[in-house]
């Protein structure tokens, strides 16, 4: 583990037991194009990690194409299935067309979350501006495909039917302010998950080691524990990401 | 906090578009069109292998329909040929029983008539047998010769007692 890093106030014998550095970012091939900064960092690594993971690991398993799927095709198609029965009850058969962006994303935190779960590995998701930059696209998105398939009558989707025409004007504001909020609450849902569990192993952690050989078996048997809660919420937080992404697009179509 | 270190956003960015759009167009393009084949194919297999199984259940009702409607047939057949043997067998014994009847009725009259033939010659015997003896009787006994025309109408009128 490299002992010097950017955080100040930190000797090299702390920075181990530093439960941000984790997060630290590290340039591993710094790189510039068009004057924007596109280094090429151990965040990047896992990104690339995982689109190479999910996508050879389909196009392997499915090159039998077996009639009869074996356990490696059986797990592909679970995973489609997976996918394909959320898109179909959330948005019903015009999440068709969807449903690819749904899977990817989908997958892409679920493996991106898993990743980050083996020690040494960096957690992509645990960076805001990772879920963020997710998160507005998803809202922007959803929000174009509203207009496009509504034109001015998406503004309905503010106006709440039968409310009193006086309290109308206080609910539209409320709608207007909860719509825009979407894209904040679904990126920090995911990335304050990944951090707290994260940053709550590694403290527990320096706890193994600092407490030594007699008293470090509590707060061990304790990671062992959250360890699979953490498996958990890193499926669910994906599973939750690819949900209310379903739910807001499904929004857009069909304005509830 | 690294999260907050801003010069560390745009590289996140910049990748994160990247591979986004990379896993995106390997999934849209190339992943899940194979899992969709696969998962049709199945289906498409599926159904064709339940419409066989439907086509062959009917057809076997149809078999198991003509095979008991042959049945049926041949058992009422099989009844009638029964029935149509018991009748000729009764009409047969009765007949023989008819002549066997007669056969013992012929018998048992000759022997009837037999049997009275020898009554009548034994009963004639005994009468001859008793005017020998009274005869004798009355000589031992009298002495002298009876007339035998006497003796012979005693001996009637006894038996006809």
């Amino acid at each position: 583990m490299a002992t010097e890093h950017a955080t100040a106030g930190h000797g090299g014998e702390a920075a181990a037991f530093d439960p941000m550095h984790q997060f630290e970012i590290k340039r591993l091939i710094p790189l510039e194009i068009f004057g924007i900064d596109a280094s090429f960092t151990n965040s990047s690594l896992f990104m690339v990690v995982a689109v190479i993971l999910i996508s050879g690991y389909i196009i392997f398993s499915m090159s039998g194409r077996a009639l009869v799927p074996g356990r490696m095709q059986s797990v592909a198609e679970l995973g489609y299935e997976f996918v394909a029965n959320m898109v179909r009850m959330n948005i019903g058969s015009a999440g068709q067309k969807f449903f690819p962006l749904i899977f990817s994303l989908f997958m892409f935190v679920l493996v991106l979350n898993m990743i980050g779960m083996i020690p040494y590995t960096f957690t992509v998701t645990s960076h805001i501006i990772v879920t963020f930059a997710l998160a507005i696209v998803i809202f922007l998105g959803v929000t174009l495909v509203g207009v496009v398939i509504h034109g001015f009558g998406f503004l309905k989707f503010f106006v709440p039917s039968g409310v009193p025409a006086l309290l109308l004007p206080l609910l539209v504001v409320i709608e207007v302010i909860s719509y825009l909020t979407r894209p904040v609450s679904l990126s920090v849902r995911l990335f304050a998950n990944m951090m707290a569990g994260h940053t709550m192993l590694k403290v527990f952690a320096s706890f193994v080691v600092g407490l030594g050989f007699l008293g470090g078996w509590a707060p061990l048997a304790f990671m062992v524990a959250f360890t699979g809660l953490e498996v958990l919420v890193a499926f669910l937080q994906a599973y939750v990401f690819a949900i209310l992404t379903c739910i807001y697009l499904n929004d857009a179509i069909h304005l509830h | 906090m690294p999260q907050l270190d801003f010069s560390t956003f745009a590289p996140q960015i910049v990748w994160l578009v990247i591979s986004f759009i990379a896993l995106y167009f390997l999934m849209s393009k190339l992943a899940l069109p194979r899992i969709a084949t696969v998962l049709e194919t199945r289906r498409d297999r599926i159904a064709s292998d339940l419409d066989e199984a439907n086509r062959l259940r009917t057809e076997t009702e149809e078999v198991i329909q003509a095979y008991e409607a042959e049945l049926a047939e041949a058992r009422a057949k099989a009844h009638s040929i029964a029935t149509e043997m018991r009748e000729t067998l009764n009409a047969d014994i009765a007949e023989k029983q008819a002549e066997i009847d007669a056969q013992i009725d012929a018998r048992m009259g000759e022997a009837e008539a037999r049997i009275s033939a020898m009554k009548d010659q034994a009963m004639g015997e005994v009468s001859a047998a008793a005017v020998d003896t009274a005869d004798e009787i009355i000589r031992k006994l009298v002495g002298g010769k009876p007339a035998k025309a006497a003796i012979t109408k005693a001996v009637a009128a006894a038996r006809g007692n």
